[in-house]
Parts: structure tokens; sequence; C-alpha cells
């Protein structure tokens, strides 16, 4: 029998923008089993909740993640008014999809340009991120904060969207869309990015689906999961497509999110053109009081926060359970069987986002 | 077989201008909206003490007996917060960010607000 041995993995790594930490049992180059440990970013942002008025909360739901951090906000916002029965004005429903869908083309853009940088391919790395800062521009000019957005509010949007902006902004996709295929071509078609990207970290679809996978993670495994389609907030008057793809390997999960730029600029265009003219908050009064799970989707999957309040201005009690924890374990299925130079790869095939994991 | 997918795009950036600027020696693009550091005016703050109150990052610091408005920048996350619930409009935010600090501390302003003195209440003649 092969002698085994332990070859830690993280937390600092060339390739990992977060800390994660992985011991790799491995027998010669082949990892046989992954073990992995999270734990060195817990900030104790459920525990604020019993600190700050549900108000305030926003802005602190907001930070959990740098990337998504929109979502974040618009999600615990969605639970909050559940609770209230505050109905929002659809306007600001329509902006918080415009809004998400930009943090979504962000995140991709993001990942696809650190899944370059992970394959070796410095220079698509750099064309990801001179792609991407055209996302974060109009961020900046509609919101105000280039990735912290701060835009949501309990009972709707602190900002609007005029509509020549609107307008403006549509144009400006074209623009977007073309940069980015030039973009996706080379993900997709490059033989050396597929010669890199084919065949390793293969998750099958039964595994996908019985580990619990989700967004890109399980989509590029076949499972059509999409929290979109649940229909919060404007969604469920777009159309939403689900990409999928059949494959379940490190090539499928970046061609599902290579196609999904596209789906969300559509998704922004259709929702652009459906907006409703009016205002976009409605004055809240009074307390939460009951508890409320809410769900919605992330660039990374399906996003849940659990919120319990008992009429007072604090919260009791808030849980987040973000796509990354749940991605864990169809990755160790992944990691299992494969060679150590294909790690750095796999692990970052799954997008890992510790930071708003732990909180 | 598709090799060198990149390259019309590589050439094509090598020939354009640098799309990144010399930041802090070319100015930061920066929009209207752009939150970059609060701004205080102490002839307008009539002490209300909502900033401190509504700050959720407890950066905001009033004392009512010294007359001073202090903020901890290094705690602020410039969330817009203070400034969107100041009901004199004593605050606002600039779009540029604030210089690097060598040292950690909090900035104190003074409040020069001056209650405007009630209109004396004339004799009217009694009809």
């Amino acid at each position: 029998m092969t002698k085994q041995i332990i070859v830690p993995f993280g937390p600092q790594h060339p390739v990992l923008p977060e800390p994660i930490h992985i011991d790799l049992v491995l027998e010669d180059e082949k990892v046989v089993d992954a073990i992995p440990s999270i734990g060195y970013i817990h900030r104790g942002f459920e525990k604020l909740v019993e600190k700050r008025e549900f108000t305030e909360y926003v802005y602190i739901a907001e930070r959990t993640c740098g990337i998504c951090s929109f979502i974040h906000g618009a999600t615990y916002c969605q639970g909050v008014e559940q609770i209230m029965n505050i109905q929002v004005p659809e306007r600001a429903e329509y902006l918080r999809v415009i809004w998400s869908e930009f943090s979504r083309l962000h995140s991709h853009l993001l990942w696809l340009g650190l899944f370059a940088d992970a394959f070796g391919f410095e220079n698509l790395f750099m064309g990801a991120w001179k792609t991407r800062e055209r996302v974060l521009d109009f961020m900046e000019e509609t919101t105000g904060g280039r990735v912290i957005q701060g835009t949501s509010k309990i009972g709707g949007v602190r900002r609007d969207i005029s509509s020549e902006r609107l307008d403006q902004m549509v144009k400006d996709l074209d623009t977007l869309d073309s940069e980015m295929r030039e973009l996706t071509t080379v993900f997709l078609h490059d033989d050396s990015v597929k010669h890199r990207l084919r065949n390793i970290g293969t998750l099958s679809r039964a595994d996908a689906y019985h580990l619990g996978a989700v967004g890109p993670t399980g989509r590029g495994s076949g499972v059509a999961i999409d929290a979109r389609k649940l229909g919060y907030g404007a969604y469920d008057r777009l159309n939403v497509p689900v990409v999928t793809d059949s494959c379940g390997d490190c090539y499928s999960r970046c061609a599902v999110r290579a196609k999904e730029l596209f789906t969300s600029t559509d998704l922004i265009r259709q929702a652009a053109k459906k907006i409703p003219d009016g205002p976009v908050e409605v004055k809240v009064t009074g307390a939460p009081d009951g508890e409320y799970f809410t769900r919605s989707e992330q660039p990374r999957g399906e996003l849940v926060h659990y919120i319990k309040g008992n009429g007072s201005r604090f919260l009791v009690r808030s849980r987040i359970r973000t796509p990354t924890l749940t991605n864990i374990p169809p990755l160790i299925k992944m990691l299992q069987g494969c060679e150590l130079a294909d790690v750095p790869v796999i692990v970052l095939s799954i997008d890992p986002c510790i930071s708003c994991t732990e909180r | 077989m598709a090799f060198f997918e990149m390259v019309k795009t590589a050439l094509r950036t090598v020939l354009q201008k640098p799309v990144t600027i010399l930041y802090p020696a070319q100015a930061a693009k920066k929009t209207p909206l752009s939150r970059g550091h609060v701004v205080y005016d102490g002839s307008k703050c009539i002490s209300c003490s909502i900033c401190v109150k509504k700050c959720p990052s407890q950066a905001i610091l009033l004392d009512k007996e010294a007359k001073t408005w202090q903020i901890d920048r290094f705690r602020c996350v410039v969330c817009n917060s203070c400034v969107d619930t100041c009901p004199t409009k004593c605050l606002s935010m600039d779009t540029q960010y604030t210089a690097p600090a060598v040292a950690k501390g909090v900035v104190t302003f003074s409040i020069t607000y001056v209650k405007p003195a009630k209109p004396e209440k004339k004799d009217e003649p009694k009809q």
C-alpha cells in the first residue's frame, strides 16, 4: 500500500482570495481525501443584530460579503418586509433587480478573472477585470458605491435612476455585451483553456443533487436550480432562463458562469423596459414581530436569511446561510481522486466566498 | 482547433492608451453620488444627536456640554446614514476620499451654532 501523507492547503495560498484550509490526504500525487476547515475570519455579524436597530442592520447585512453585497442587503430587507407586511413599490422592486443583476455581472467577471489567474492565463485575468470596471462605474454612478452600494432599505430603495440614465444604460449594455463576448470566446473556445479545464473535478448530477450543490456549481452538473425562479421581487414578471451544462467538470462550471453574463444583461434590458414610474420607497412604522426565512439567488447560488423579531427595534436572531457553505461538501467530492496540481483550479471553480460563509 | 484566441484582444490593448490611471498623481474618477467622506458644518448643527444614534458603526460622538462633534474616520464606513437623517443638513458627503492618515484618532469639530433669539412679543394695545 502506498504511504499516505497530508499536505495542508491554505489558508494562505496564492490562488485563494480568501482563507479556507483544506488538509489534502495524498497517495503519491493523487488526492484520496480532503478535510476542510473554516473559521479564520469570523466577525460575529449575526450577534450584532441584537445591538443595532433593525433599520441600521441593513448596512451590516450588506457588509457580509464584499462582492454580492447588494443582494445580501436586499434579501434582509425582503425578510423584514415580509414580517411587517410592507408592500414595496413596484419601481423599487425593479431597481433591486437591476442592481442585483449588475452585482451578478460584477461577481462573475471577477470570478472569471480569478479563475484565469488560477490556471495561469494572466492576460485573460486582466481582460476580465478591465471589463468589470465598466460594471463598477455604473454602480458608482447610480448608487455612490463601487462595491458596497448601500441603496437597499426597508420599504424600498434609497436612490432612483432617472429614465434618461436608464436609456443610456441600455445603450451601454451593447458595448459591454460585445466586450464580454470577446472575453467569453476565449474561455469557451480556446483549446489551451479547454485542455486545462476539461475532465477535472467532475461532479455527477446525482452527487451534485444529493450533496446539495447550489448555483453555478449545481447548474454545471445539470441540476437546474435557480432561486430567481421563485419569483421574489420583480423576477416573477421577467423571463429568467436557467443556464445549465451537463458535464459537471471545471469547464462546465466556467461555461455556466460565462453564459450567465448574457442572461444578466438580458434581465437588465427586460427590467429597464418594464420598469413603471412611481415612488421608490414607502414609510415604515412599527417594528418586526415574527420570523421569516427569505431566499434569493446570489451569484454563487441560493442565499437564505432567517430573521426573527419580537416587536422591539432590535431583532432577536439573524441567521445567514450562504451558498459557499453548501458548496463545500460537493467540493470535497470533486477533490477526491484528482491530482495535486489540479487542486487550486478545482477549489476556485466553486467560487468560494469565505467571508460571507463565516460572517 | 482554436488557439491564440486572446491574441487579437491582447494586441489591441498594447496599441491603446493604458486603461488604468496613475492614482493619486492623477485624480480618481468620481461621480456626483460617490461616497468619499463625511463633511461637517458646525454652524448649522443643533446637537440633536440623531447622527450618533443612526450610525451603524458608532463612529460619531457628540458632547453637548463641551459643544464638540467627533468622528472616528477609522470606524466610519461611509454609509451615508447620518447624511440622510440629519434634519438641518449640516452633514454632507464629499466625493473625494480623505488623505491617508499616519496616526489613528478622532477628528473633533466645535459646534458654533447659535440659537436664534425668539422675537420678543410686543405688547399689543388692548382694544
